[in-house]
């Protein structure tokens, strides 16, 4: 194969826009005799040249963190506690409104779920009494009319309504990731500038802006499903004092008698609507992060073509 | 997430907080909620299993035991205890947006070193209860009084005052007749909740007291 006489690095301009929505280049050195990957971030400018040209694309997705860093234990708990460690490293990068939402989470539905509707429902199927004396036929009618139990329902409805938030988490991971590489590529990589970057709050903008509404419609969603699978499932959100079961091995129609119905009733209408309260949260902070894009895109309108392509796509109507 | 979340919370709220607001957050803890974990609520454990009608039929103790308990005295002072501490939070999350804001302005004003050591102090420093935040504190100890008064009347109606009696009459469907039934533990129970009221009242008072030393206050300034 005969040598070219070229230089041994080319210059290849690569760019990246940045939270504000601006596009920011620079210039970077990259060995000319490599294949691939050349139009993406090489891994780094110190490595063997083309050792990385296979890899070159994997080495472009930054590891995305599913949980902030965690201290080294020895034994991970998988318990409410740990979930909110989780999701309260989430609460940095969420507007004010945010921030109440995540408090009236884990205050008004994990704690009152936690300390005082578990006791509640603790007895429910020892409590569940029929008046038959029929082997089976307890087990089987309370099985008829509690398919899934309430606090079972509660704790997937607060595990699946907090989830989106790690969808922005990740996101702002990916960002960091994409800085750090950037300021070392750019020379500025003393560890001050890096740790900069971690603590930086990300401004809400951009693609970010997209990610955070995404995972709040997602919120609203889980809510909503959740409530309505709530009211097939128990139809009137009343819990009944007695109910009358015909199911096999049962002999006849035999009543059958639910424990602390009153109590039930009183926190399932408490946990709807605190569910509401969130609902509606969810909903005013779209709207105030709708609202606060438009009028920024108004501002800028002038400026660039994105924000007039923005101002059109979001406040045409 | 349980009480030494809430109380993790409520103490780093407690540095903005008057030094009669530090006694009533010790007193909430000490008194109310360790002792509602660590006592009363064993003494209310058995409280359905070891309600005893004398019946043999199917059903009549469930119905008269939901009759005569609609809500549980535990339940109660649990609700009461994390609506009674909310209200704090509103005080720490006015204290937060306040430093968010003064930071902001901090970083538009000062462009050199010391910006960092600024934004130090201002992280460390404690807030005077003035302006704004007189008018959210004020506010917050409103809230806690009204729902400690709140709950304490709902615990007065719901169980016709504070004694547990130990046998109440029932004659609910499915019941044959008027039934006698018989409550566990009768006199622990009456003691534990003439305690609880008190270490509410207690809480109450200090309320009371530190809301007339904060209009004292601004009214001398």
């Amino acid at each position: 194969m005969p040598t070219l006489h070229a230089t041994p690095w080319r210059l290849v301009k690569v760019c990246h826009m940045t939270h504000g929505a601006r596009l920011q280049c620079f210039t970077l050195k990259w060995p000319a005799n490599c294949k691939g990957g050349a139009e993406r971030f090489p891994s780094s400018l110190d490595s063997h040249p083309c050792q990385t040209s296979g890899s070159a694309l994997s080495s472009t997705l930054p590891p995305m963190p599913l949980t902030p860093p965690a201290e080294p234990d020895p034994e991970p708990k998988m318990n409410w506690a740990s979930f909110y460690a989780v999701i309260s490293g989430v609460n940095r990068h969420s507007t004010g409104i945010g921030r109440i939402w995540l408090s009236v989470l884990f205050i008004f539905r994990i704690l009152v779920l936690v300390v005082a509707a578990e006791s509640v429902w603790g007895d429910e199927k020892s409590g569940f009494t029929c008046n038959t004396q029929q082997p089976g036929c307890n087990s089987v009618c309370y099985d008829h009319f509690f398919p899934i139990s309430h606090i079972r329902l509660w704790a997937l409805q607060l595990i699946l309504v907090s989830t989106p938030a790690l969808l922005v988490a990740m996101h702002v991971a990916h960002r960091r990731h994409v800085d750090k590489r950037l300021y070392r590529l750019s020379g500025r990589s003393n560890p001050k500038d890096l740790e900069q970057i971690k603590t930086q709050k990300m401004k809400i903008t951009g693609a970010l802006w997209w990610t955070y509404v995404i995972s709040l419609l997602f919120r609203i969603v889980f809510e909503v499903t959740f409530m309505y699978v709530f009211y097939m499932i128990y139809p009137g959100y009343k819990m009944i004092r007695l109910v009358k079961c015909d199911s096999y091995p049962c002999p006849n129609t035999v009543d059958c008698f639910v424990s602390r119905p009153t109590e039930k009733t009183v926190f399932t209408v408490f946990m709807l609507a605190v569910s509401g309260v969130c609902i509606l949260l969810n909903i005013a902070e779209v709207v105030f992060l709708v609202g606060k894009a438009c009028s920024k895109h108004l501002h800028n309108a002038g400026d660039s073509t994105m924000g007039a392509w923005i101002q059109q796509k979001l406040c045409s109507y | 997430m349980s009480w030494p979340a809430l109380y993790a919370q409520l103490v780093g709220a407690n540095r903005h907080s008057t030094s009669l607001g530090k006694v009533w957050l010790s007193v909430l803890f000490i008194f109310r909620v360790m002792v509602l974990v660590v006592a009363a609520e064993s003494v209310w454990g058995d409280e359905q299993s070891d309600f005893t009608c004398n019946t043999l039929q199917p059903g009549c103790e469930n119905v008269c035991y939901d009759q005569f308990f609609p809500v549980s005295h535990i339940r109660l002072w649990c609700l009461q205890l994390v609506f009674v501490s909310t209200p704090t939070l509103l005080v720490a999350m006015y204290v937060g947006y306040r430093n968010h804001r003064d930071k902001q302005r901090l970083v538009q004003v000062c462009v050199n070193k010391s910006q960092e050591e600024e934004l130090e102090t201002l992280k460390k420093r404690r807030l005077p209860i003035a302006g704004a935040l007189w008018w959210t504190y004020a506010c917050s100890l409103v809230f806690r009084l009204l729902f400690e008064g709140g709950f304490m009347y709902a615990l007065y109606v719901v169980y016709d005052g504070f004694q547990m009696p130990r046998l109440v009459q029932c004659d609910q469907w499915p019941c044959p007749n008027l039934v006698d039934c018989f409550i566990s533990r009768p006199t622990e129970k009456t003691i534990f909740t003439v305690f609880m009221a008190t270490a509410s009242s207690i809480c109450m008072v200090l309320n009371m007291a530190e809301l007339a030393y904060l209009v004292a206050k601004a009214v001398t300034r």
